[in-house]
């Protein structure tokens, strides 16, 4: 069997190939999960929106990327809608980055409008009794509060996009699943590529989970600085 | 300073004020007592139009409250509110708790509302308290935080609907202590309360109301010695 004579230096010589594939996906998925996160705050708040011409707008967008499946907005991004608007492609990261960032959008908005809404009706009531507007209200009163309570599943939602993203190779995109691709081809070995293309997925979402908790400690318990869990204090 | 004319508000099917009509004048402290259900709450956020109106109108100092050309801020910033669960900002320490209103909606400059917030906290008797947080105070201390809040907007009216309902008796006296205060230097207030001794002692009038309507009005005397109304006696002999 192939995996008995596992070839290390094979890897090792396309090293640079699997390190620009990393850039390449640490890349799409920060613009997508920030553009996502950005647009899904617009979008959560459209589906809380009284005005109907915001709301069914919001909702439909929503439903449409989370109804449909990934792989299929980016090909529709990549090769019709972008060739459709400026009569030729702007390249993968275009394509891909713009997918994330939609699709991605989708799904924070709902976490952002659940956010939003499980914070306490009296608060947004007080707020306006002092005579502050919805805008007002919202930015300095509800939304630092809700923020806090979308910490976990925002973090969530940046693992998910950044296995998401490997979905980009099939528009020939330079990431890390395309960097695995290619060594296959070239040659005509699976184990080797393939595991190596898992194992930094591995590392990746590791080092994410490690910041997410880090951020979720500092977040998830009390408004008072001092009375923080401290994550790497010493223990008494 | 408030007038009510002919309100009537209903959630759905769900008949709750079934027309009102009252006036409160300037510096007059109004308490209105009533049975679980009967509509105070919703009477009191209809004057701030936290509910909109079904039908009937609201006017503070002459200005129609639910006209659609009425900017409801502008009368929110004259109006200060006090509520049974406090809604004090947790993510916020106290000083901005109190500032934030007169300076993102007053335009206050931070040094002068600061120096506001402060005299308020004295005046509650939580000068020592300006750099907590909510969650460290108890619920006796938040409600005073509440009050010093809404003063800090310079209401001309204050409304408070249950203000000591959620604290344990020991707190309730010193809420009650800083409200008579107010009372006493001239502020209009509008009183939602079960604590009858408060209404008797510093009400100026006492509303009794059951079931959507105002049954009895009059001198804290006349409502709570001499009930004219078979429904406000028995009111009154379950809860004195
Ligand atoms: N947002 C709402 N939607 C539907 N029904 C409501 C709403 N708010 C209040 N009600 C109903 O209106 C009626 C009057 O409520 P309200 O809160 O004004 O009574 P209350 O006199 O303040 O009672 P309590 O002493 O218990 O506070 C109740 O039957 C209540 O269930
Ligand atoms: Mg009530």
């Amino acid at each position: 069997m192939d995996f008995l004579d596992f070839r290390l230096d094979m890897i090792w010589n396309y090293r640079e190939l699997f390190i620009r594939g990393i850039g390449i996906t640490l890349a799409l998925t920060a613009v997508g999960y920030l553009g996502g996160f950005v647009l899904g705050l617009f979008v959560g708040m459209g589906k809380l929106s009284k005005k109907k011409w915001i709301y069914y707008p919001s909702k439909y967008y929503v439903d449409f990327f989370r109804g449909t499946p990934l792989l299929v907005q980016i090909l529709l991004i990549h090769l019709a809608l972008i060739p459709g608007i400026f009569g030729h492609s702007l390249g993968y990261f275009v394509s891909g980055a713009l997918a994330l960032v939609l699709n991605s959008a989708a799904y924070n908005a709902e976490i952002i409008r659940a956010g939003i809404q499980s914070i306490e009706k009296g608060q947004m009531e007080a707020a306006r009794s002092l005579g502050m507007t919805q805008n007002v209200a919202m930015k300095n009163i509800i939304l630092p509060q809700a923020f806090r309570r979308m910490v976990p599943p925002l973090g969530n939602e940046l693992i998910a996009l950044l296995k998401d993203s490997s979905l980009v190779t099939v528009i020939a995109a330079n990431d890390l699943l395309y960097a695995g691709k290619v060594v296959a081809g070239a040659s005509f070995r699976f184990w080797e590529p393939y595991l190596t293309v898992a194992i930094l997925y591995l590392c990746l979402t590791f080092v994410f989970g490690k910041i997410i908790s880090y951020v979720e400690n500092r977040f998830s318990n009390s408004y008072v600085p001092t009375q923080r869990k401290k994550m790497f204090s010493s223990r008494r | 300073m408030i007038k009510v004319q002919g309100l009537y508000k209903s959630f759905g099917e769900l008949d709750v004020l079934k027309g009102i009509d009252y006036e409160v004048k300037e510096k007059e402290v109004i308490c209105v007592i009533g049975p679980s259900g009967s509509g105070k709450s919703t009477f009191l956020r209809c004057i701030n139009l936290l509910e909109d109106i079904t039908a009937g109108d609201v006017f503070i100092d002459g200005v129609k409250v639910n006209d659609p050309k009425t900017d409801i801020n502008e009368i929110r910033k004259d109006v200060g509110m006090v509520f049974q669960q406090f809604n004090l900002f947790p993510h916020m320490k106290v000083l901005d708790n109190i500032t934030i209103s007169p300076r993102k909606i007053r335009k206050m400059n931070p040094g002068e509302a600061e120096k506001l917030a402060h005299q308020l906290l004295k005046k509650v008797g939580l000068g020592d308290k300006a750099n907590s947080y909510p969650e460290q105070l108890s619920g006796g201390q938040m409600q005073r935080v509440a009050i010093a809040r809404a003063l800090a907007m310079q209401p001309k009216v204050m409304l408070f609907d249950e203000p000591t309902s959620a604290l344990d008796p020991e707190m309730v006296k010193e809420v009650l202590d800083v409200m008579k205060q107010l009372a006493v230097e001239g502020m209009t207030m509008v009183v939602v309360t079960h604590e009858m001794g408060f209404a008797r002692e510093m009400g100026d009038r006492v509303l009794f109301m059951d079931q959507g309507i105002i049954v009895e009005e009059g001198t804290p005397a006349q409502v709570f010695n001499e009930p004219k109304n078979e429904r406000t006696k028995a009111f009154l002999s379950k809860v004195l």
